[in-house]
């Protein structure tokens, strides 16, 4: 039997969920015109005004906002509340190395806890569970959503955090977990694990809430059988909130979104064209319940396709697929945000030359990121222990801008190829 | 009195070396001395040629990153025990060695030694102190 957190929301009527995005719309563009002068600038360049805005019907008329907006207006300048009302801030990296800043009120906390309870609730969570949250906590918003979800769900909550697996097993064992939540390729590390370790027998997981980064459907299938559980796919980005923006139910054939927060369109990422439902295009979502940090039309560079076919789970919400790609150049490796722009300033900031190649790989379902770049004369050393230190130096200012490890590999002049046209900065070897 | 050591970057990739050698055969460049740092990626090769201006303008043309370095050149009797007394200046000194390595000529039961070390002029004046004169290009054939 299906269940879940807020029945009379997930479940309720189309028109219901319309009037519900058409009052709250029409409620936050005023709200935005009179407290984010930001955004009010955009609207009045466009020529639209919050009294153009009557219904969901007439969304297209706002501006779009993309994270070049998010970078111009570093830090606080898309807040919609002052800062006595936030309580709290999540970050992700943007581009050119800026961060994502998104603010939240505690009501803003509040709802996004809700949209991970659901999520929770649908892969069949209940105040029995034992939750073991490991996404990394801090500004990383998995962590501290799913762990919001899982009290509000009543479940016994392990504040895990990412790394340690030798910890995140005994765990495991010891006090019976039954949900996981973690990034799928962790997932399957973990997974692989236990199998090694012949701790198939002594784990009690029954499902899996998994999301941050890209994931097959062999990987879901290899995860299930290796856990003996049903692995659910999470959706959701620090602009918006965090994870829980949309969630899968028991038919695994699409993440609902909550459509009750956020508004979904998709578009034609060069015309910026609104497409109808079915068609393949670039996720946008608009925050309609969001105070501290109410960001309308974003662009989230997410490609993917939205349904409102009827669902056998009994939710009305929209069903986005997983996202197909991107629009932009941005790469997510180990669920963290990564540009090429960020690794570019990096080196040029450490004096190496801008031509570099980045190679992401998946080796035992894990991410790796590899960084090429041409040896100069000037950095050049007889003494190999002088080069092997400023690799060094390299490797920890790209850890302190991408948040990850990357190796760095020193290759022979001329080596990457120069560009004809447009040069290949990134080789995604990742199949999924 | 030093020596010029030519230093170039190597990728680890097949062919590299090989690649350096061709370039300074084909120019009757010959080397005296040879040797390999490396990490698991990449390395330094080290040269000692007769001809170091002439190699390094053919390495640079090749689009070789490379650079010249002085090293201090020192005969030792070729006989067990022959570098023991070298190592113990050095040690007695506090002079660092960065790296060292040998070159292929022997003559008259001498073997040679290439030195790299923290400070050339304290190696030089301590060798001389103790009647030893760091070997000059003359006498290695080598072309200033």
């Amino acid at each position: 039997m299906e269940r879940y957190y807020q029945p009379e929301i997930e479940c309720a009527s189309r028109e219901q969920i319309l009037a519900w995005q058409n009052e709250r719309l029409v409620k936050q563009v005023r709200h935005v015109w009179d407290s984010v002068p930001y955004y009010r600038k955009k609207m009045e360049e466009k020529g639209v005004t919050p009294d153009d805005i009557q219904s969901v019907a007439d969304l297209h008329k706002l501006p779009f906002l993309t994270k070049d907006d998010l970078r111009d207006a570093y830090p606080y300048g898309l807040m919609g509340r002052p800062l006595k009302d936030c309580v709290r801030i999540q970050s992700t990296s943007g581009t050119t190395g800026r961060r994502v800043v998104a603010f939240y009120t505690q009501h803003d906390i509040d709802l996004w806890e809700d949209c991970c309870a659901r999520a929770i609730v649908a892969a069949g969570g209940t105040n029995e569970d034992v939750c073991h949250v490991c996404y990394g906590y801090g500004l990383f918003t998995g962590g501290p959503g799913l762990n919001g979800g899982s009290h509000k769900v009543g479940c016994l909550t392990l504040p895990m955090s990412s790394g340690n697996t030798d910890r995140q097993l005994q765990f495991m064992v010891d006090l019976e977990s039954t949900i996981l939540c973690c990034t799928p390729s962790y997932a399957a590390f973990l997974a692989e694990s236990i199998h090694e370790r012949g701790l198939r027998d002594k784990i009690k997981l029954k499902a899996g809430i998994f999301g941050a980064e890209a994931w097959s459907e062999e990987m879901r299938q290899d995860i299930q059988n290796k856990l003996g559980i049903k692995a659910y796919d999470i959706y959701g980005l620090t602009e918006t909130s965090g994870p829980g923006v949309a969630f899968e139910c028991s038919e695994q054939t699409g993440m609902h979104i909550n459509e009750d927060h956020f508004i979904a369109e998709i578009i034609d990422p060069n015309t910026g064209e609104v497409l109808p439902e079915g068609s393949k295009g670039e996720l946008v979502f608009t925050s309609i319940t969001k105070e501290a940090f109410p960001l309308l039309r974003y662009r989230t560079r997410d490609i993917c396709v939205l349904t409102r076919e009827k669902c056998s789970c009994g939710r009305t919400h929209v069903k986005m697929s997983k996202p197909m790609g991107r629009s932009d150049d941005m790469l997510i490796v180990k669920g963290v945000n990564v540009f090429p722009s960020q690794i570019e300033t990096v080196l040029l900031e450490q004096g190496y030359p801008a031509n570099y190649q980045i190679i992401v790989d998946r080796v035992n379902n894990s991410d790796t990121l590899e960084v090429m770049v041409e040896m100069t004369p000037e950095n050049f050393s007889d003494n190999l222990g002088k080069i092997t230190e400023m690799e060094k130096g390299l490797v920890a200012a790209l850890k302190a801008m991408l948040g990850i490890y990357a190796k760095v590999k020193l290759v022979a002049p001329k080596t990457i190829a120069r560009s004809e046209g447009k040069a290949i900065r990134v080789i995604d070897k990742r199949k999924i | 009195m030093t020596v010029h050591q030519i230093s170039v970057f190597l990728e680890n990739r097949a062919g590299q070396l090989s690649e350096i050698t061709q370039v300074l055969a084909a120019n009757a460049i010959d080397m005296r001395a040879i040797s390999i740092a490396e990490t698991s990626d990449y390395g330094v090769l080290r040269l000692i040629v007769d001809q170091p201006q002439k190699a390094t303008t053919l390495l640079l043309e090749h689009g070789f990153i490379l650079s010249m370095t002085p090293v201090t050149v020192v005969a030792v009797p070729d006989q067990p025990g022959g570098l023991a007394p070298v190592l113990k200046l050095l040690a007695d000194a506090n002079i660092d060695i960065e790296y060292m390595y040998s070159l292929f000529t022997h003559t008259d039961g001498k073997a040679y030694m290439v030195f790299r070390v923290s400070d050339d002029e304290s190696f030089s004046g301590t060798l001389k102190s103790h009647g030893i004169e760091p070997v000059g290009t003359e006498e290695l054939g080598i072309q200033a």
